[in-house]
C-alpha cells in the first residue's frame, strides 16, 4: 500500500527542475557539482535513516564515521612511502600487535571474573601497564616515521591502489569502529547514545588530527588519485575533441575564420572537460546510490526489516517475543555506519584531498541529521530527498540570502555599517535558514516530506 | 622540605586551580543541563549555544558601559554587565520554549524527539550569534588581570616556583559557590522549589495536587537561563569568547551531568569538578612536579604526561562511558528512564 506515489514524483519533479534552474540561470559545472555532493549527502543520510529510521538509533557520531570513509580512501590510494615503513614499520606493527593482546587480556578477564567488582582494579591496572609497555615501541617509531621528509610525506602512506577500492574499506573501517562503540554503548538509553557516539566522533577526529604518522595530520594529505579522468588529459584526447565539436557542430561552422574557429573549440573542450569528469563522478555515485537504495528497500520489506519495526515501534513487546534487542541495534548500527563510511570515502574521492581540520559537528553531524528529519524517517527515498534538498538549500542559500539582504538593504547607503555587517555574516544565514527548515518540518510535518510507508498485509 | 612546597606550588598553580575553575563553569553548565532534563524531560544540545548567547550579550552590554566610560575598577565591568545578560538569555529561552518546546511538552514527545527539536534551536541560535558578533575572537575582560602575580609570589614565599592568582579564577569560584548556595536554599526551602522537585519526581503526581505545570516550567527556564549566561561569561572571561568552542563544550558538559547522576543537582556539580579534575589531571606534564619530588638520579626524562592534551576530549568520554558501565545512574543516583 503506497499512499505518497504522488507527493514522491512531484518532490523529485521539483529536485530536478531546481537542477535545471541552476545549470540554466548559473552555471551547469555548478549544478553539477551540487548534484554530486548532493547524492554523497543523500548516502550519508540514508545510512542514519537506517538507524533512526528503522531502528530508533539515535547517533550523533556521523562526522567520525565519515571521517573514518575519508582516512580509508587515503590509506588505500595513496602509494607507500617505503623509507618510512623501513624506518618504522616495524616499530608499528609490533605496538598493534601488543595494542590486540592487551585488548583481549581485557575482554578476556572481564568475561572469567563477571561478576567480581574487584576486576575493575585489574582491568585498569592492565590497561596502564599496556599503555605504557605499547610506548616503549610506539614513540621512538612515530618520532622516525614523521622525520621522513616531513614536507612531503612523514606518514606511512596507503597501499597504492585505485580509489574506487577505498568506497569498501570505508565502509569496513567504520563498521568496524561502529561494532566496538555499540558494543559498549549499545544497551544504553538513547540520548546517552547520542552523548557517547558525540563523544567517539570528537576522538576520531582528534586522532586523525594529531597521528600523523597514520594521516598526515593537520598538514593534510592532497593530490589522491582519481577514480575518473583528469581535465588536462581529456583537453588532448582526439576522441574528446572530436565529441565535443560534433555536439557544436552548427556553432563551428557559423565561425568562418578558422583560427578562431580554433579558440572557440579550445575554450569549449574546457568547459566540457569539467563537466564530463563530473558526469563522471555523478555516475559513478549514482551506481552506489542505486545499490545501496535497492538494498535497502529490499531489507526494509523483509522479515528482519519488520522486526526492526516491531523493536522500534515496542522494544518492551518485542524483547518478549524473544527478539535479542541489543544484537539487533548492533546490526542495525554497523550496517548505517558502514553506509555513512562509504559516503565518507566517496567524499574524500571528488575532493581529491583530505584535511582532517575540516570536519566540523555542525556541517557533518548535525546537517546530516537535519536531512534525515526533513526526508522522512524509515522512507530509504525519503532519506535521499532529504539529502538533495538540504544540501541544496544549504548551498544555495548564500546567493539566496544576499539577493534578500541586498534587496532589503536596497535604500540605504552602501558604506551603511549595518548594511556592511548583514552583508559580512551572510555565510551565517544558511544556518539560520537550516535550523528554521528543521524547526519547521518537525512541528507541521513531523514524519518528514516523505513519511514512512505503512504495509498493511 | 622546600622541594616539596615547591612541588604543591607548581601542582596548585597548574592542576589544581585551573581544574577548580574550568570544573566551576562546567558544573554551572551541567547543572542546566541536568534542570531541563529533570522537568523537561530532554537533553539540551543548545545549552553550549545558550551560554554562548549570554556571553555574546555580556560583551555587547560590556562595551555599551565601555564606551560611556563606566567601569568596576579593578573589578572587570562583565560583572556590571551579567544581570542584564540574564535577563536577555532568559528572554531568549522563554522564546524557545514558547515557539519549539511547549509544543513537544504538550503533545508528550519522546524525548529524542524534543532532543532533534534543540539542534534545530542550536542551528538558530548559533546563527544568530554569529550574524550580530561574527566568529572571531573577542576579548572583553578589563580591570585587574592577577589577584597575585608569579613574580610576587616568589618574592613573599622565597620559594622557586610561582604561583599565579588570575582574577577571573577567583570570580569563576566565588560566583559558582554563591549561585550554588543559593540555588540548593531555593530547591529545598522554598515552596517552589519543592514544587518543582516533586514535578521532576513525579510529574503526574504533582499535577493532581495540583502544582501549575506552566509555571514550574517558567522557573526552570529562568533558572537555566541565569545558569547559562552565567556559565557562559565565565568561561568566555577565563578563557576567551569564540563563539565555536561553546559547541566543543556540550560534550564536556553532558558528561559532568551523566556522570554525576542526569537530573540530581548535586549530581551536576560533582560530575563537574570531576570532569575537570581528571581532564586537567590526565593531561598534565609532571616533569616539573616529578623533578622537587623525586632524587636528582631518578629524574624523568621525559614529560612524564598521560595523555597529550589534544586528547582532552578522549578523558571526558572515557570517564563517561566507565561510569555508564559501572554504575549507569551516575555518582548520584539520577533517574534513569
Amino acid at each position: 500500500m503506497i499512499k505518497n506515489k504522488s507527493t514522491e514524483t512531484i518532490s523529485i519533479a521539483i529536485m530536478a527542475l531546481l537542477f535545471l534552474f541552476v545549470g540554466i540561470f548559473q552555471s551547469w559545472s555548478l549544478s553539477l557539482s551540487i548534484l554530486n555532493m548532493c547524492i554523497i549527502s543523500a548516502i550519508m543520510s540514508m545510512g542514519i535513516n537506517m538507524q533512526w529510521g528503522y531502528a530508533g538509533i539515535f547517533n550523533v557520531g556521523i562526522m567520525g564515521f565519515t571521517a573514518l570513509g575519508g582516512l580509508a580512501a587515503v590509506l588505500v590510494s595513496y602509494s607507500p612511502v617505503g623509507e618510512a615503513w623501513r624506518v618504522g614499520g616495524r616499530g608499528m606493527i609490533t605496538s598493534l600487535i601488543l595494542l590486540i593482546a592487551t585488548v583481549f587480556l581485557i575482554i578476556f578477564i572481564n568475561k572469567r571474573f563477571k561478576n567480581n567488582k574487584k576486576k575493575y582494579w585489574l582491568i585498569a591496572f592492565i590497561i596502564i601497564v599496556g599503555i605504557i609497555i605499547i610506548n616503549i615501541f610506539y614513540r621512538p617509531s612515530v618520532h622516525a616515521i614523521e622525520a621522513v621528509n616531513p614536507a612531503i610525506s612523514g606518514f606511512l602512506g596507503g597501499l597504492g591502489l585505485p580509489i574506487i577500492f577505498s568506497w569498501v574499506v570505508g565502509g569496513l573501517f567504520a563498521a568496524g569502529v561502529a561494532f566496538i562503540i555499540g558494543k559498549i554503548t549499545l544497551g544504553l538509553r538513547s540520548d546517552y547514545l547520542a552523548i557517547a557516539t558525540l563523544g567517539i566522533s570528537e576522538i576520531i577526529i582528534a586522532v586523525l588530527k594529531h597521528e600523523d604518522w597514520l594521516s598526515r595530520g593537520v598538514k593534510n594529505v592532497i593530490g589522491l588519485k582519481r577514480p575518473v579522468p583528469y581535465e588536462i588529459n581529456l583537453q588532448q584526447t582526439d576522441w574528446f575533441i572530436s565529441f565535443v565539436s560534433f555536439f557544436n557542430k552548427t556553432s563551428l561552422e557559423r565561425i568562418t575564420d578558422s583560427s578562431d574557429r580554433q579558440l572557440y573549440l579550445t575554450n569549449l573542450v574546457i568547459d566540457a572537460s569539467g563537466i564530463f569528469v563530473k558526469l563522471c563522478y555523478a555516475g559513478l555515485f549514482s551506481i552506489v546510490l542505486l545499490i545501496i537504495l535497492y538494498l535497502a528497500n529490499k531489507a526494509q520489506i523483509s522479515p528482519w526489516g519488520r522486526m526492526m519495526r516491531a523493536i522500534r515501534d515496542n522494544e518492551v513487546s518485542a524483547n518478549a517475543m524473544g527478539k535479542d534487542i541489543v544484537k539487533r541495534h548492533l546490526h542495525i548500527f554497523v550496517i548505517g555506519s558502514a553506509v555513512v563510511g562509504i559516503s565518507g570515502a566517496m567524499l574524500i574521492t571528488l575532493d581529491g584531498l583530505f584535511t582532517p581540520a575540516s570536519f566540523q559537528p555542525l556541517r557533518y553531524t548535525f546537517l546530516i541529521w537535519i536531512m534525515v528529519i526533513v526526508g522522512g524517517t524509515g522512507n530509504n527515498l525519503g532519506g535521499i530527498l532529504g539529502g538533495f534538498i538540504i544540501w541544496f538549500v544549504w548551498i544555495e542559500a548564500a546567493p539566496a540570502s544576499q539577493f534578500i539582504i541586498e534587496n532589503l538593504t536596497s535604500g540605504l547607503a552602501p558604506d551603511n555599517k549595518f548594511k556592511l555587517h548583514l552583508l559580512d555574516s551572510i555565510p551565517y544565514f544558511r544556518y539560520l535558514i537550516m535550523g528554521s527548515i528543521l524547526l519547521l518540518i518537525m512541528r507541521f510535518r513531523p514524519k518528514g516530506i516523505l513519511p514512512e510507508k505503512i504495509r498493511y498485509s | 622540605m622546600i622541594d616539596f612546597l615547591n612541588a604543591i606550588v607548581v601542582l596548585l598553580n597548574f592542576v589544581f586551580i585551573p581544574a577548580l575553575s574550568y570544573g566551576s563553569q562546567l558544573a554551572l553548565g551541567a547543572l542546566g543541563v541536568s534542570f531541563i532534563y529533570a522537568i523537561l524531560r530532554f537533553a539540551n544540545f543548545a545549552h553550549g549555544e545558550l551560554m554562548s548567547f549570554g556571553a555574546m550579550t555580556t560583551i555587547l552590554i560590556t562595551w555599551f558601559f565601555q564606551s560611556y566610560g563606566i567601569n568596576l575598577g579593578i573589578l572587570p565591568t562583565a560583572l556590571l554587565a551579567i544581570p542584564f545578560s540574564i535577563f536577555f538569555t532568559i528572554i531568549l529561552c522563554l522564546l524557545t520554549n514558547r515557539l519549539v518546546f511547549r509544543y513537544y511538552r504538550i503533545k508528550k514527545s519522546a524525548p529524542v524527539v524534543i532532543a532533534m527539536a534543540s539542534i534545530g534551536v542550536m542551528f538558530v541560535v548559533n546563527a544568530i550569534i554569529r550574524i550580530i558578533i561574527g566568529p572571531n575572537d573577542k576579548k572583553f575582560f578589563d580591570g585587574q588581570k592577577f589577584i597575585i602575580k608569579a613574580k610576587q609570589f616568589k618574592e613573599m614565599t622565597g620559594l622557586n616556583e610561582g604561583l599565579a592568582l588570575k582574577s577571573t579564577q577567583v570570580i569563576t569560584i566565588f560566583i559558582t559557590i554563591v549561585l550554588l548556595i543559593f540555588l540548593f536554599w531555593f530547591l529545598q526551602k522554598t515552596k517552589t522549589g519543592k514544587s518543582m522537585r516533586a514535578f521532576s519526581d513525579n510529574e503526574d503526581l504533582a499535577l493532581l495536587s495540583g502544582i501549575n505545570p506552566e509555571k514550574v516550567v517558567f522557573i526552570t527556564w529562568l533558572i537555566v537561563g541565569t545558569l547559562a549566561c552565567v556559565a557562559g561569561t565565565l568561561y568566555g572571561l577565563d578563557k576567551s569568547y569564540k563563539p565555536f568552542t561553546y559547541l566543543g563544550l556540550v560534550l564536556p558538559i553532558f558528561a559532568s551531568a551523566i556522570v554525576g547522576g542526569i537530573g540530581s543537582p548535586v549530581g551536576a556539580v560533582v560530575g563537574g569538578y570531576v570532569i575537570a579534575f581528571s581532564e586537567i589531571m590526565i593531561t598534565y606534564a609532571y616533569k616539573k612536579f616529578l623533578k622537587y619530588i623525586l632524587p636528582e638520579n631518578l629524574e624523568p626524562s621525559g614529560l612524564v604526561q598521560l595523555l597529550s592534551t589534544d586528547y582532552k576530549f578522549a578523558v571526558s568520554f572515557s570517564i563517561l562511558v566507565i561510569v555508564l558501565l559501572v554504575r549507569p545512574s551516575g555518582i548520584f543516583k539520577g533517574r534513569t528512564l
